[in-house]
């Protein structure tokens, strides 16, 4: 059961970042490479790393995402003058 | 079709957190021998029945304290990778924090300022009640992970992580909310300075810089592991005062 879980989650994952790549908007790619933090802590999880997890949760996913996000907003305010 | 396939995904999402958080131990009922050896806990690993202590036949006589004629640095920590971190690679540790120190630097040279940035829109009212009922407890949780770092997983880096984003929302639900730079920086600039000290400190107690200098206690309890519950209160606030600044100076802009 915890295999196919592992293999659900690490193909979730190679999905996502072919994603986050192939995007044509960046906020979908920003996205996407969130869900890759996100599913990886889950991994994380799995292998019994929890020290791991708690930091790619909150900076991975949490953080980046943030960073990413608002730099993005102030990108394209900046295009729009 | 979008909309099932963002069902399907949402889906399998919480299917995965769900199975995969069920595999972890409940609150207190974590089991300390699969984590770390029987030497390890009974905190002796020179001459005693360890096997016997732990099922409660040995009396526990007090431990010699020694290896090869060294104190055991590790002994105090139930969470070994805390104790490694903190104890052996505390000096990476510092430089990990020089170098956020200089990546929030950077960021507030490029776009910080003395105002608030005005987006001239009204966060909705789900956004401002939870933020209301969310942030405390997050703050909460971020001091408990770095309190708690040499007992549970965690520790310094995580939970100022976490109190950041406590601030994030403050910022994304409040239009006219802002941290001063003073009180970030000052904060920031007391609680690095607080670890230099203790390493310096260990320096003139034990002869190593970041020495573990105070006893260990006895391996679970809140006041153990000698420096190292000092060490991450230290980074945890540090790191949250930082990021705070990164995410005051990320919502800032400059006069006129």
């Amino acid at each position: 059961m915890m295999n196919y879980l592992i293999i659900l989650a690490g193909a979730m994952m190679i999905i996502a970042a072919v994603f986050a790549v192939e995007a044509k908007k960046i906020l979908d790619a920003v996205i996407a490479m969130s869900v890759v933090s996100l599913v990886s802590v889950f991994l994380f999880i799995a292998m019994r790393a929890p020290d791991v997890a708690i930091t790619e949760a909150s900076v991975g996913a949490g953080l980046v995402t943030a960073v990413f996000l608002v730099s993005l907003f102030k990108m394209k305010g900046g295009d729009e003058q | 079709m979008r909309r099932f396939y963002a069902i399907l995904i949402a889906a399998a999402l919480v299917y995965m957190l769900i199975s995969f958080i069920s595999t972890v131990p409940s609150y207190g009922k974590a089991d300390l021998k699969e984590r770390v050896s029987d030497a390890f806990l009974s905190k002796s690993v020179n001459a005693q029945n360890t096997k016997a202590w732990m099922e409660g036949k040995a009396i526990h006589r007090q431990p010699a304290k020694e290896i090869y004629g060294k104190k055991v640095k590790e002994e105090g920590s139930a969470n070994v990778v805390t104790s490694i971190v903190v104890n052996y690679r505390s000096f990476d540790t510092l430089g990990e924090v020089t170098v956020l120190f200089t990546a929030a630097l950077g960021v507030g040279l490029i776009l910080g300022g003395s105002r608030r940035k005005q987006y001239g829109r009204e966060a909705n009212f789900v956004l401002k009640t939870s933020t209301g009922i969310l942030v405390p407890l997050i703050i909460m949780f971020g001091a408990y992970i770095f309190v708690h770092g040499h007992l549970t997983p965690g520790g310094g880096f995580p939970g100022g992580t976490i109190i950041a984003m406590a601030s994030l929302l403050l910022y994304l639900s409040d239009e006219k909310f802002f941290l001063s730079k003073a009180s970030t920086g000052a904060l920031e600039g007391s609680m690095g300075g607080t670890y230099v000290i203790i390493g310096l400190l260990g320096l003139a107690i034990g002869g190593y810089f970041l020495y573990n200098f105070l006893p260990n206690g006895v391996v679970g309890n809140l006041v153990s592991a000698g420096i190292v519950p000092l060490v991450y209160v230290a980074i945890g606030l540090k790191v949250g005062a930082e990021l705070s600044g990164l995410v005051t100076d990320l919502h800032s802009e400059k006069e006129g």
